[in-house]
């Protein structure tokens, strides 16, 4: 088995209204609920806008502390979700039905090395 | 041929393998687990044989001797870097293999899956090319790089990140499922159809090379054919690159300038290609599933069957154009719908369809040179040398600017010597 990561990119600014965001939750649960059963989930989080971030940098023996994020963009990285896969087609089925339930941008990324599972 | 023949030259043996590489490369990615590894393996069973062949002759089965060669080398090749343990590993595959060496049945071709996985729509698209040409071509990076244009190291980089791509994403190596088949295989047409589009609009760049795409691309066209028949677009792209190349020879003067279909001499058409190509558009059509490819091979036999250029059946090419534009509708096929439309209804009802395409295609060397032809055929000189100019503007290909150039001076000439190009229409 191999993890994948599916991260989810999100535009900045205003969260959408409840109105539009509650079915996209809804059917967003219900993938994950098909992940857990399927014995494909491992791990996922959501986050914070990027104006919430802080960097760390190391500078000589220090480590310098300041503002997020390290980089500017129109998107971030929404949230995401590691999932095991046999192969990319299969991954990649996981992450068309993340891309339909959330209505946003989903890359899917093979992980070199993780300790879980 | 005769098995144990010898004297088998040079170029017999580099024939075979082009012929045999894709086959042995695909078994050898499914014993292996690893294309690079299985390239390697076959380029080493190469190398045997170009020792062993000239005295020994021909093997009864080349294509047999070149896997089982390969395996035994890379065999031989892993014991000898065992030093890593994924090498051990490797090594216990391929004996686990051992008890079953005639696997390759038409059912599922390894030839098919390699395709699949070449062409996986995860790989930039111009590596799928490259590695289609690489694994089942057999043609060296050097080639695939010229035939592309583009430094040889570059061609090397992308193929390396596409491997490297396949492996470390565990892009599988497999035919996908029923589901899928239509939404890849379509993926898989078009990167075939780009190799032969690529060799067919030559001009720039070593001709050889160019058109041994051609023969590339319709070799893996026949491939695709022998192992998925039941798939009507398979054959449709077949027949389209059949019946397009039937026209190569006809297609350019000895001096390489650009000849247009009306113009061709149709003797020199290849008759047998012609016939294949006709054979596959009747069986496609007593199937009745169509499709794009289907239909551009269909337009393409109604020009084969015309003896002359004034005997093309443009009605039947209108309707079929009308149904590849429902099913395809994009501005170029609606511009060569339009060139029938002027052969049906007249310039003048094609102008005004082709003007409705400027803002889509403005930037098209052909949009501009088919105006100009219709704008030419209405008396309106002027204007047509204008349209000319445009697509002049537009291309680099050497033979469609020499093409141009030429209908814009027969246009001047003419315009000299006609008084009625005093008055009016310079817009």
């Amino acid at each position: 088995m191999q993890h994948y990561m599916l991260t989810i990119h999100q535009p900045q600014g205003e969260t959408p209204s409840p109105e539009v965001l509650e079915p996209i939750m809804r059917d967003l649960e219900a993938v994950n609920e098909e992940l857990r059963a399927a014995g494909a989930w491992v791990f996922a989080g959501g986050m914070h806008q990027p104006s919430t971030y802080t960097v760390l940098r190391p500078k000589d023996d220090e480590v310098i502390t300041t503002d997020g994020p390290y980089a500017e963009g129109k998107e971030f990285i929404g949230g995401f979700t590691v999932i095991k896969a046999p192969d990319l087609d299969a991954a990649l089925e996981w992450g068309r039905k993340f891309a339909r339930a959330i209505t946003l941008p989903v890359e899917v990324r093979p992980m070199q090395y993780g300790s879980c599972g | 041929m005769t098995s144990g023949s010898p004297e088998v030259s040079a170029a017999e043996i580099e024939r075979v393998f082009r012929e045999e590489r894709g086959r042995a490369v695909a078994v050898l990615v499914r014993l292996l687990g690893d294309i690079d590894l299985a390239e390697e393996a076959v380029q080493d069973a190469f190398a045997e044989a170009v020792q062993r062949w000239p005295s020994a002759g021909l093997p009864p089965s080349p294509a047999g001797w070149i896997i089982t060669t390969a395996r035994n080398r890379s065999i031989d090749r892993l014991r000898r870097e065992a030093s890593r343990k994924d090498r051990y590993a490797q090594a216990a595959l391929l004996h686990a293999h051992d008890d079953a060496p005639s696997e390759e049945g038409p059912v599922c071709d390894d030839r098919l899956r390699l395709i699949f996985t070449c062409c996986h729509p995860a790989l930039a698209p111009h590596s799928r090319v490259a590695l289609t040409l690489r694994l089942l071509g057999g043609l060296t990076t050097a080639e695939i790089a010229h035939a592309f244009l583009v430094p040889e190291s570059t061609m090397a980089q992308r193929l390396v990140r596409a491997k490297g791509k396949i492996r470390d994403a565990r892009i599988p190596y497999r035919v996908p499922d029923e589901s899928d088949l239509p939404d890849r295989l379509r993926g898989v047409l078009s990167v075939v159809y780009l190799i032969f589009n690529e060799g067919y609009a030559a001009s720039s760049g070593d001709r050889l090379v160019r058109e041994d795409l051609c023969a590339e691309a319709i070799r893996l066209g026949r491939l695709l054919a022998e192992l998925m028949p039941d798939e009507p677009e398979v054959l449709g792209l077949l027949a389209l690159m059949l019946l397009t190349e039937s026209r190569r020879a006809a297609r350019t003067t000895p001096d390489g300038a650009l000849v247009r279909l009306a113009d061709q001499d149709r003797e020199r058409w290849d008759r047998a290609l012609i016939a294949e190509g006709q054979e596959i558009v009747r069986a496609c059509l007593r199937r009745d599933r169509p499709g794009p490819y289907q239909i551009q091979a269909a337009i393409n036999a109604v020009h084969s069957d015309a003896a002359t250029a004034a005997a093309t059946d443009w009605s039947q090419i209108l309707r079929l154009y009308d149904h590849l534009y429902a099913l395809t509708p994009t501005p170029i096929v609606a511009l060569n719908r339009a060139v029938a439309v002027a052969e049906v209804e007249g310039p003048e009802a094609a102008l005004s369809r082709v003007d409705a395409l400027a803002s889509d295609l403005d930037r098209h060397h052909l949009f501009h040179a088919v105006r100009a032809d219709l704008l030419r055929r209405l008396g309106r000189s002027a204007e047509a040398v204008m349209a000319y100019e445009a697509a002049l503007d537009r291309t680099q290909n050497a033979a469609e600017r020499d093409f141009l150039r030429r209908r814009r001076a027969d246009l001047d000439s003419a315009r000299e010597s006609d008084p009625r190009n005093g008055d009016a229409r310079t817009t």
